[in-house]
């Protein structure tokens, strides 16, 4: 074996928690080698030029939960970082109506108010509280579950520290966090407002990304967890980054790179090599061989311990627990290119509006019934939508007075009843573009060229299993202390020098670059 | 009645706010946009412009007139080729500040200043012993500032003239046929532009420019977007920074070169033998190793500010805009050891940062010092790093 086949540590993977997580590493003064699969690095946050001069962000497309720290540790804005906070958002009715929400707190009490004068204050205690408990949490949010099921003595200091956190918690807000982590957002949003297209509002943003409706508990932790985001050091603030999701993690690679890692693309990592239970480095699937004492899988957790890794040489509750842990992704994306702006009748002439998100949920009850087709196995007749036009905010998205429409969709579950997605791909975009065109009545007009991306693809793009776009569903008993599996939430598995460090493991999923992050001090405190 | 400057027209148009200040007596902007983060990201994106006519302007020409400016401003304009611009200062005999401005050199023997006081008594005292005359153009002239990555591309659809100019390189072409001066300058850090013409063409100038940057993404911005970008670059501002020394009422308001981080302007002056004013003081300064202070950046981690907040049940709300005060600085000992002059929540660096005075034993990058803050009604300190200047120095501002 030559000695530039061998290195301090393989990072597997290079979406942005492989490049997260080998930036941190390389900067330790590792020697790093980062594998990915793909022609290009990004996994699941990539921009391609699908048409000359337009950019599609093919899955995720805004940023809001990437942990402030990463941006300063990592000295990101010298290699480009550059996040455009969104200015407002929209969502359109079904009467022609709409809410729309911008930078201006005085305005938007008084647009609150054309829907509910009750609920502008009501929106206000609505902020408050949940300001709170996002406080209260944070803590928890960014730093390492304890194991809870270990006998270190460092694992007991933290659970010391936890249950006096839980302890000294004001009563009210640890009721709220309950309320929220266990009930649904609907219900939640019920003790506070009355009109139908705020609550919409609130609701969309809790369904995103799982098999869930806002009337199904466990929709409020999923809220929860998409407004932990400190971007900006504003609690739950997006943006769009420049260049798209792609731009940001190619800020990612530039870090990386110039922190020393190396990235190897085209490199499909087939098994891990692993010696009387041992990392020793992996194995591609063209049979090339890499040695390193670490390993970082940033897969998903069925990958990482039930692909890449032997699950004979792994514990058989694991192995277990691994084979239950859900996933069923149920996100699509219908990406378009135009040849102009959509036109909203009631906001004629006007395009402000569509400077940040586009939210196509106008009612509790649609997104509810976009839910239930999930439920049977197919897709939403009128499909819940939240789309954004990102070229209006980056002129570098699409050619001057053209625009890209980024537009995600829900619900679309993974495992479709008695059809597949190979058949339906068209008719579930033929509605989304019908459901589009029933709120911007020039929208066919415009569409020049459009992408769909249905969870099969997904999958097959990424390595996400399902489709899940957290690499595994938001449920309390696969989060925290749980994620991925009792006893393994401290990126650590039981082959030792084999690491975890992608979406599957807390905090969880979303371009975040936490699990990158904190794994990195994981692997940094063994010394190996 | 306020006055206001030839644009008014078309930038009351785009102000959603109406907020203006008073900048000399003309209205100005503070922001349009209902914020001006957005008018920040609009320069830092893709390309602002801010309307800069108020700034006082004198045509400097004659046989002596480098002569004059060679001994009025404390950088060198000997070396200064016509087509060419600097950013410059001048000082009292004392060797503190007075002022700072633009110079540009049209030829051997004819200059512009560009200052944000009014200099024109100043200017006019000091030449009555040599062969100058000095003109206050500040009417004839509207400017403004075009910013931001799409700066190039919306002025080339113009003018193809602009092409190859360099940093601090300016260029006399058409807009609209209407003579302009265009240099590649600014305060935004950023690449960038600024365009001088006639006042009476203004609106017609302004509107080929909105014309061509519509694709691009153009918008106006403000005061307080001026002022973040400008934070971020490290540029100091008179009135923030410092005050002309000739009003100041005591030593603590009054700043060398060097003190103010603008030695790097006079290069040379020990060895060359150029008279000008304040030369004396200045090298004296430096023998003896006297300056009171140097100017530094400061950073404050989001952790530690986050947390400063939260330690004291409170919850951080960064504000981008630029705080009107100072802040008092504090070493490891509680001893004070300085002031910041500018301090804010960056957007793009997601934490706060800050120009700032500190003891020259304290001005070392990587410092730890201590910020004062208001915190549930007590002054905290919170932990801050010594960085060097500037922020935000995108290749593009000189590539
Ligand atoms: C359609 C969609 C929309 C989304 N929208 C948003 C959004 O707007 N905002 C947001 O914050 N989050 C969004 N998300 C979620 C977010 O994008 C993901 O949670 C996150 O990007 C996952 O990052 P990761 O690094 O953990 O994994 P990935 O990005 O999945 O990276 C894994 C990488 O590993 C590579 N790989 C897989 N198998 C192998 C192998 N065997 N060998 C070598 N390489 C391999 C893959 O090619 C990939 O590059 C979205 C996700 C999807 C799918």
């Amino acid at each position: 074996m030559s000695d530039t086949f061998s290195y301090d540590a393989i990072v597997i993977g290079g979406g942005h928690n492989g490049l997260t997580n080998a930036a941190y590493l390389a900067k330790a003064g590792k020697k790093v080698l980062v594998l990915e699969q793909r022609h290009l690095v990004g996994g699941a946050a990539i921009t391609e030029e699908l048409r000359p001069g337009f950019q599609f962000t093919t899955f995720s497309y805004a940023l809001s939960l990437l942990r402030p720290e990463i941006i300063q540790e990592l000295d990101l804005v010298r290699y480009g970082f550059m996040p455009l906070l969104m200015r407002s958002h929209f969502a359109p009715m079904e009467n022609g109506d709409y809410f729309l929400l911008g930078p201006d707190t005085g305005l938007n009490r008084q647009e609150i108010a054309r829907h509910s004068k009750a609920d502008v204050d009501g929106m206000e205690r609505f902020e408050h509280d949940t300001a709170r408990v996002r406080q209260f949490l944070r803590p928890l949010f960014d730093s390492i579950p304890p194991n809870l099921f270990s006998d270190d003595p460092a694992d007991a200091e933290k659970m010391a520290w936890l249950l006096k956190h839980l302890g000294t918690g004001d009563k009210k807000v640890i009721h709220d966090t309950v309320r929220l982590l266990t009930g649904s957002i609907a219900d939640f949003c019920d003790d506070y407002l009355e009109s139908d297209i705020i609550k919409a509002t609130i609701c969309s943003a809790a369904c995103v990304g799982i098999k869930l409706g806002p009337m199904s508990p466990g929709s409020g932790m999923n809220w929860l967890y998409l407004s932990m985001g400190e971007h900006d050091g504003l609690g739950g603030a997006w943006s769009f980054h420049k260049g798209g999701n792609g731009g940001f993690t190619q800020v990612l690679a530039r870090a990386a790179t110039a922190y020393g890692a190396e990235i190897r693309l085209n490199s499909h990592v087939d098994h891990l090599i692993t010696d009387k239970g041992e990392v020793k480095g992996v194995a591609l699937q063209d049979g090339t061989e890499f040695r390193a004492p670490i390993v970082v899988s940033s897969l998903d957790p069925r990958r990482t311990f039930l692909e890449i890794a032997d699950p004979r040489e792994l514990p058989a509750d694991l192995v277990e627990t691994i084979q239950r842990f859900r996933f069923q992704g149920v996100s699509s994306k219908v990406n378009f290119a135009l040849d102009g702006l959509p036109e909203y009748p009631a906001l004629s002439g006007r395009t402000d509006q569509y400077l940040g998100f586009i939210n196509m949920a106008p009612t509790v009850e649609y997104m509810e019934r976009a839910y239930d087709a999930a439920k049977y196995g197919w897709y939403s007749e009128r499909p819940y939508m939240d789309a954004c036009i990102q070229s209006l905010m980056d002129p570098d998205m699409a050619p001057p007075g053209k625009h890209v429409m980024s537009c995600y969709v829900m619900y679309t579950p993974y495992e479709l009843k008695d059809s597949t997605w190979q058949a339906e791909r068209e008719n579930m975009a033929d509605r989304v573009q019908a459901t589009i065109q029933s709120f911007f009545p020039n929208f066919n007009d415009l569409v020049l060229q459009r992408e769909i991306v249905t969870p099969d693809i997904i999958e097959a793009k990424t390595g996400l299993s399902e489709g899940n776009i957290y690499a595994g569903e938001f449920f309390p008993h696969q989060m925290y202390f749980f994620r991925p599996a009792p006893g393994y939430s401290d990126y650590r598995t039981p082959i030792r020098g084999y690491y975890q460090c992608g979406s599957g493991t807390h905090p969880g999923g979303c371009v975040i670059g936490a699990p990158g992050r904190l794994a990195s001090f994981e692997v940094l405190r063994d010394g190996r | 009645m306020m006055r206001t400057t030839p644009f008014h027209p078309r930038l009351a148009e785009f102000s959603q706010s109406q907020m203006w200040g008073n900048w000399s007596g003309y209205l100005s902007a503070v922001r349009y946009d209902l914020s001006s983060k957005y008018e920040y990201f609009g320069v830092r994106n893709a390309a602002g412009f801010f309307d800069t006519s108020p700034l006082h302007k004198y045509w400097i020409r004659g046989r002596d007139a480098e002569l004059l400016c060679s001994f009025v401003f404390a950088r060198d304009v000997r070396t200064l080729k016509p087509g060419r611009a600097q950013y410059t200062i001048w000082c009292d005999d004392a060797g503190f500040v007075m002022e700072d401005g633009v110079l540009f050199r049209f030829s051997a023997d004819e200059f512009m200043l560009t200052a944000a006081e009014p200099n024109f008594g100043f200017l006019k005292k000091l030449s009555s012993r040599y062969d100058v005359e000095i003109v206050d153009a500040t009417e004839d002239y509207a400017s403004l500032a075009l910013q931001g990555p799409r700066s190039r591309d919306i002025l080339e659809v113009l003018t193809p003239d602009i092409s190859g100019l360099r940093y601090f390189g300016f260029t006399e072409t058409k807009i609209a046929n209407t003579p302009v001066i265009i240099s590649r300058t600014g305060f935004s850090g950023d690449l960038g532009y600024e365009v001088m013409m006639p006042a009476a063409d203004a609106l017609r100038v302004l509107d080929e420019i909105l014309e061509a940057g519509h694709p691009h993404g153009i918008r106006p911005y403000g005061d307080e977007a001026l002022g973040m970008t400008r934070i971020e670059a490290g540029l100091p501002l008179i009135g923030v920074e410092f005050n002309s020394s000739r009003y100041a009422w005591t030593a603590e308001d009054r700043f060398t070169p060097d003190e103010l981080g603008l030695g790097w302007l006079l290069k040379g002056i020990e060895d060359d033998s150029r008279p000008f004013i304040g030369r004396d003081a200045i090298l004296r300064e430096r023998t003896d190793g006297s300056s009171r202070w140097r100017t530094v950046g400061i950073t404050v981690a989001w952790s530690d500010f986050y947390e400063l907040f939260d330690s004291r049940g409170h919850l951080a709300v960064p504000d981008e805009i630029p705080v009107a005060w100072e802040s008092m600085l504090y070493g490891a000992n509680d001893e004070r050891i300085g002031y910041a002059t500018s301090f804010m929540y960056s957007p793009v660096l997601q934490r706060h940062i800050g120009i700032a005075r500190v003891k020259p034993m304290y001005a070392e990058p990587g410092t730890d010092i201590y910020l004062e803050q208001t915190v549930n009604h007590e002054y905290i300190n919170v932990r801050a790093t010594v960085t060097t200047l500037p922020f935000y120095n995108p290749e593009r501002k000189t590539a």
